[in-house]
């Protein structure tokens, strides 16, 4: 199947599920090439779904796709097209990197695609100074504004000029201007490269009207393609919102009718009052010198990009922050932490629809009612009333977290007002939720507000709904622009909507911003050095390194992996060091001597002069040595019984006896081993017998403990938990470093991007090796100079033993990170599995060679059981590289074996 | 009242939260039944299939009764090996013992020339080492003394000595290890579970509604800390009597309930550490590494797996300050040694003790951070 050269992409018979859920159901469509396409709906319709499949990120499940002329089910074909498309994922920045400067994100992209030094300075310059990024070159991408992030993702996708553009969701949350500003630019991009196709999704229906070419879509299905007008003239309205909304399949619109609250008595009492409002996080104002006044009864908006200061303002107002300056009256009052009265008038809905996702919706307006301790029958009618009110009965005793977003809006607003509060807190309530979701709840909203008297405070970025409020203020960094009746802002700007007043409003405050976004024509491109025939190149040096700086300046950067990175290692080396010992010593006992003579002091007298044993007071009786024993003041007792002295002077065998503590095993069977050690010397010493002649032995045994003569255990301890911890950390670091890209979505980078899964791994593999190979040396020196280890054998030996090792035991991590989904999961999986292994079955406690059946297996492939003995050979044993060459070459063998396995589970497309 | 009401409820919806969290449910079965039967099977206490080379270069009827007297499941059957090869095998640690029994050496012994018998010991094995040589030595004399009295006849000894092992007659590690695998992951779960609960919470953005609420920061707290507190102490008593007594038929000496009783009072403790932590840790992968520095050392150094005399005394000295200490020490008084009330009494204290400061620290901490910033 291939499409003409009219179409970017083709699809037919596209479906894709996740578990249960369809979220694309048997779609083909001809997408025309050339143009500005927009795929518009709501939330969770499958747009994004089919954006990612279209980049090539996502797995084709069922249906083919072609995309470029190129059929993209093909892993070979799909390399091929893959440096012609840019794709920028849904949700601000995700494929950026947030601790990342402005530059340094755009450079990655640019060594991703294998640019030449000159080639990418010249092409980065290019792109920061016409989309005005420049002057932030050096500023983190975190510290952007929303309208920044974004220009900054479109300098990341465009650095390699594609001849297809992906956004998915680019505007959400950006306030009006720069999301005007925005679509400037993309106009004026496709001015220059004419033949460049845009494929765009997005939630805001009054920016559908640019586009060339829409695709309506609704669960999972193509509603209506065409041009704008085409759409409104098939449906007979005059806006894309209402015609989307007439697409619609008929049971979904029953009720929709547009709400308009009754007018406002504007002389009730305020029930804020907000003066000179400000909040400071270090040397960021995130909120400036805010007034308003809200009065009893009215509903007030609060309008702004999500990054100018509506949350922060809100939070002030509910108590959760305390103000850096100024004050916030509430019914009058300061609103204090503790004052738990007015708590019980104030409702809140957070940002993200604050519910607890493991409850069901029942256990969740129950919980709320419990806690705010409302009487069992008022609860119950109260909860009778929401559920028919917020239409909830039909999921009554579903899971909170498994309900469709406009679901569990309603029962966050019904949790919200479940105690009758009289003032009602909404922080952005309606976002990623559908036209038709956002007019019920708007509904429910005005009910509350003109048939309950409740005073409602909202935030939104949706300038339809602010049309809806009383009064509003317009936001942005930090400040209020202006606050009115909508229709006193419109007018006060002669404006023809609210969304041109709030821009107007914008460019009075912000002069000079409009300017700054210009594309200069493009000035003499220098000779590209690697044309894009050659970028496909199999393996690709400066891919692998745009990984390993990457991962490098963000480990610098991230103060608590850091530390951790650099002074875990230590910290537990002096923890293990000092704390784990085989050695007894210090031990306790007493004496029951019941025969107080000088034969039994004789018998005695060799065992108090041990430097094993401390000798404690004497028992007096059973049930002392029974007291004692248990509480653990000693840890063996000598019972002499009475006659000893004279049984041993007329011949009679005599018995002593001793009870050691058994609580810990190997201790009790080493003080069995020395108070047997001690019985012999008596026996043997001619001195102490007095009646029989003192018999040798016959044969004289003779210990020799071989490479610590004094059995110290430390000298086997400290280079056995040096191996372990560089088992541990580098392993954790790993498996954190692959599963962070996971969770955070940047690995979305690795499926779109002509990287490879061996550059991918292997890049970031580097700088954690360096990392393993610092700790090794402070570890190293720890051993020599504190623990007073020395070194006996081989420097050289010993460095290379552990460079290899280091390689496998990241590479340990990388496997385990292949099937990790979070981060949680991979540090603890990777403790488990290395902690184990590496405290049983590599030959710390046991050796290795006692070991049998699958203990011993899982002790021959992990790589610690062959670094232990490099690291306790160098150090005790005294071994040089010829005695360890066999150890270090098995490790060796490990390298490969583990790059290949994580390469063949780590897959190159999302499912 | 009303406080008390809160607190309760509010840990039901905790506990709703642990029985959703699929990842964490799954660690917490971990912990008390593979992971404690992992343990019990290490036989890390004790000398376990040891390894013997043997230089036999006498090859006499005494000799061949060495060679056979070393038994499993202690040592494996000793292999003849060259005098040419014992450095080499020893270096690459393929046998832990050698022993070299000189020529003539029965003739010698016979004509009480005390002849020279070698073992060499692999220093580096640890605990295999010092366990193993003393019982090597034992048996290799038990042999040549049956060996000689059937010869000539031999006197007894004048003075015996029965040494005999209170509490674990047959020194069996399993008694040790699966008790003190308990307890070590009572410290790490208390520590993960309540850290993640307020983790969670944050990432969440539910703690920007709990704290709206009529609800004090105390209470917020002190429902985290039960609920998680009653799941590991359920999980403790479950896994003491299903899987040590039951699956791994190890008789526990003393009082359960007693234990019970102690195990609850350190939960204090630990589930506040895990709040103090979950309060400096902004995300879980943080409060996973912030664990292993802070948890590790506290498991490690309790005492729970080398004795605190075998430490230096300055580290034996700070540890008492840790309740994990006392912890470990009444945990073995009560298990292993059926000590009572009466006997462990001063542990408990200590535990009550620390663990109250630890929780009004804890508490404070919470209660700053909540107010100031809550991002």
């Amino acid at each position: 199947m291939n499409g003409s050269d009219d179409q970017v992409a083709v699809v037919r018979a596209l479906s894709h599920r996740y578990g249960s859920v369809t979220a694309l159901d048997c779609i083909s469509a001809d997408i025309p090439a050339g143009r500005l396409v927009g795929l518009i709906g709501p939330d969770g319709v499958g747009k994004s779904s089919l954006l990612a499949i279209l980049a090539g990120a996502r797995k084709i499940q069922e249906g083919a796709v072609a995309v470029l002329g190129t059929d993209i089910s093909k892993a070979a074909e799909r390399a091929l097209i893959c440096p012609r498309i840019a794709y920028m994922p849904q949700g601000l920045g995700k494929n950026l990197y947030p601790d990342l400067s402005v530059k340094e994100n755009v450079e990655f992209f640019a060594r991703l695609f294998e640019q030449s030094r000159k080639e990418r300075e010249w092409r980065i310059n290019e792109l920061l100074e016409s989309t005005g990024l420049a002057p932030f070159a050096d500023r983190p991408a975190s510290k952007l504004s929303g309208g920044m992030r974004q220009k900054l993702g479109l300098c990341c996708s465009l650095i390699h000029d594609p001849d297809l553009l992906i956004l998915d969701e680019p505007t959400t949350g950006v306030d009006p201007l720069s999301r005007r500003q925005f679509w400037d630019l993309i106009d004026r991009i496709r001015d220059r490269t004419a033949k460049m196709s845009v494929l765009v999704a997005t939630a805001y229906m009054e920016e559908a009207e640019r586009f060339d070419w829409l695709m309506a879509m609704n669960e999972g299905k193509i509603l209506a393609t065409g041009s704008p007008s085409d759409l409104k003239q098939q449906t007979g309205t005059d806006s894309i919102e209402d015609a989307f909304v007439a697409l619609l399949p008929h049971r979904q619109r029953a009720g929709n009718e547009k709400p308009i609250g009754p007018p406002l008595d504007g002389h009730a009492e305020p029930v804020i009052v907000a003066k000179d409002l400000t909040c400071r996080f270090g040397d960021f104002t995130a909120v400036d010198r805010v007034n308003f006044t809200i009065r009893r009864g009215e509903i007030f908006g609060f309008v702004g990009s999500n990054g100018s200061g509506k949350t922060t303002t809100m939070k002030m107002l509910t108590g959760l922050l305390p103000p850096s300056e100024g004050e916030a009256l509430i019914f009058g009052e300061v609103l204090r932490a503790g004052d738990l009265e007015a708590r019980r008038r104030v409702g809140y809905m957070s940002q993200s629809f604050s519910l607890y996702g493991e409850l069901t919706v029942r256990q969740n307006l129950v919980l709320h009612a419990r806690l705010f301790h409302l009487s069992l029958a008022f609860a119950e009618a109260r909860i009778a009333e929401l559920i028919e009110k917020c239409d909830l009965a039909d999921y009554l005793d579903d899971l909170a977290s498994s309900l469709p977003l406009g679901i569990r809006q309603r029962l966050s607003l019904a949790v919200a007002v479940v105690h009758k509060p009289d003032l009602l807190i909404l922080d952005e309530p309606t976002s990623g939720v559908d036209p038709l979701a956002r007019d019920q709840f708007w509904q429910l909203l005005i009910d509350l507000s003109r048939n309950q008297g409740m005073t409602i405070f909202v935030s939104t970025h949706f300038m339809n709904e602010a049309a809806r409020c009383d009064r509003l203020s317009l936001m942005h960094e930090g400040r209020v622009l202006a606050s009115d009746t909508p229709a006193g802002l419109i007018k006060a700007r002669n404006a023809k909507s609210l969304e041109d007043a709030f821009i107007s409003f914008l460019e009075r405050e912000t002069p000079g911003t409009a300017s700054t976004v210009t594309l200069d024509q493009p000035q003499a491109e220098p000779d590209k050095t690697a044309g894009r025939e050659s970028r496909r190149s199999f393996f690709s040096f400066r891919r692998l390194f745009a990984y390993t700086i990457r991962e490098g300046l963000e480990l610098m950067r991230d103060r608590i992996r850091l530390m951790f990175a650099l002074f875990g290692t230590a910290l537990l080396m002096i923890v293990f060091g000092f704390g784990i010992s085989a050695d007894v010593n210090n031990l306790s006992f007493a004496v029951l001597d019941r025969d107080q003579t000088p034969e039994s002091r004789a018998y005695l007298s060799e065992l108090r002069g041990s430097p094993y044993f401390l000798e404690k007071p004497p028992l007096t009786d059973y049930a002392d040595l029974d007291r004692r024993l248990k509480n653990g003041d000693i840890s063996a007792s000598i019972e002499i019984p009475p006659n000893f002295g004279l049984d041993i002077k007329r011949g009679r065998p005599a018995y002593v006896s001793a009870w050691i503590d058994g609580a810990m095993p190997f201790r009790a069977a080493t003080i069995r081993g020395y108070l047997q050690g001690m019985h012999q010397l008596y026996l043997s010493d001619p001195v102490l017998n007095t009646t029989q002649a003192a018999r040798p032995l016959p044969a004289n045994i003779e210990v020799r403990f071989k490479y610590n003569q004094d059995f110290d255990s430390i000298y086997a301890m400290v280079p056995s938990t040096l191996a372990m911890m560089l088992a541990l950390f580098p392993a954790i670091l790993m498996a954190l470093a692959v599963v962070r890209e996971k969770e955070l979505g940047s690995i979305t980078n690795l499926y779109v991007t002509p990287v490879t899964r061996l550059e991918f791994l292997v890049g970031k593999q580097l700088p954690y090796v360096a990392v393993a190979l610092i700790n090794f040396i402070i570890m190293f020196a720890m051993a020599v100079f504190i623990f007073n280890v020395p070194l006996k054998g081989s420097f050289v030996a010993l460095l290379a033993g552990t460079v290899i090792y280091v390689f496998t035991t990241t590479g340990y991590g990388m496997l385990i990170s292949t099937f990790c989904t979070t981060q949680i999961a991979a540090l603890f999986g990777t403790a488990i599995l290395t902690i184990l292994p590496a405290q049983q079955f590599s030959g710390m406690m046991t050796p290795v060679s006692s070991l049998s059946g699958s203990a011993q297996l899982i002790g021959l492939c992990f790589p610690m059981s062959y670094y232990r003995p490099i690291s306790v050979g160098a150090f005790t044993k005294g071994l040089g590289l010829a005695d360890l060459g066999s150890s270090i070459l098995m490790l060796l063998v490990f390298v490969p074996v583990l790059t290949a396995l994580s390469m063949m589970l780590l897959p190159k497309q999302e499912r | 009242m009303r406080s008390l009401s809160n607190i309760v409820w509010l840990g039901t919806k905790e506990l709703r939260s642990f029985f959703s969290d699929w990842v964490l449910l799954g660690f917490v079965i971990y912990s008390f039944s593979l992971a404690v039967i992992s343990q019990a099977q290490s036989n890390s206490q004790e000398v376990f299939h040891a390894s013997i080379g043997l230089l036999d270069e006498d090859h006499s009827e005494l000799s061949r009764r060495i060679t056979h007297a070393f038994l499993m499941p202690y040592f494996k059957e000793p292999v003849a090996i060259a005098q040419a090869d014992i450095e080499h095998l020893m270096d690459t640690g393929k046998y832990t013992f050698v022993i070299d029994i000189p020529p003539n050496f029965q003739r010698d012994v016979l004509a009480g020339r005390q002849p020279g018998l070698q073992i060499n010991v692999d220093a580096t094995a640890m605990i295999q080492a010092g366990l193993g040589s003393g019982y090597a030595q034992q048996i290799i004399n038990t042999e040549i003394a049956q060996f000689v009295s059937q010869v000539e006849r031999v006197p007894d000894s004048p003075v015996n000595l029965a040494a005999r092992i209170a509490f674990n007659p047959n020194v069996m590690t399993a008694w040790f290890s699966s008790v003190m695998g308990i307890i070590s992951s009572v410290t790490m779960l208390a520590i993960i579970l309540a850290g993640a609960a307020l983790v969670r919470e944050r990432e969440h953005g539910t703690m920007d509604h709990l704290l709206v609420m009529p609800l004090s920061p105390f209470e917020i707290a002190m429902s985290k800390i039960w609920a998680n507190g009653f799941v590991i102490a359920v999980a403790v008593g479950l896994s003491l009597y299903l899987v040590v007594r039951l699956l791994l038929q190890i008789p526990i000496a003393g009082s359960i309930p007693l234990f019970m009783f102690g195990a609850i009072l350190y939960l204090f403790f630990a589930t506040a550490i895990g709040l103090f932590l979950g309060t400096v840790a902004r995300s879980m992968p943080q409060l996973g590494l912030l664990y292993m520095l802070v948890a590790v050392p506290m498991n490690v150094l309790s005492g729970g797996a080398t004795p605190l005399e075998s430490m230096p005394p300055w580290l034996a000295t700070v540890m008492q300050a840790s309740p994990s200490t006392h912890f470990v020490s009444f945990a073995q008084a009560i298990l292993y040694r059926g000590a009572g009330l009466d006997v462990v009494w001063p542990q408990f204290l200590a535990v009550a003790g620390i663990a109250s400061l630890f929780l009004v620290l804890s508490l404070l901490r919470f209660r700053s951070t909540l107010s100031s910033a809550s991002n």
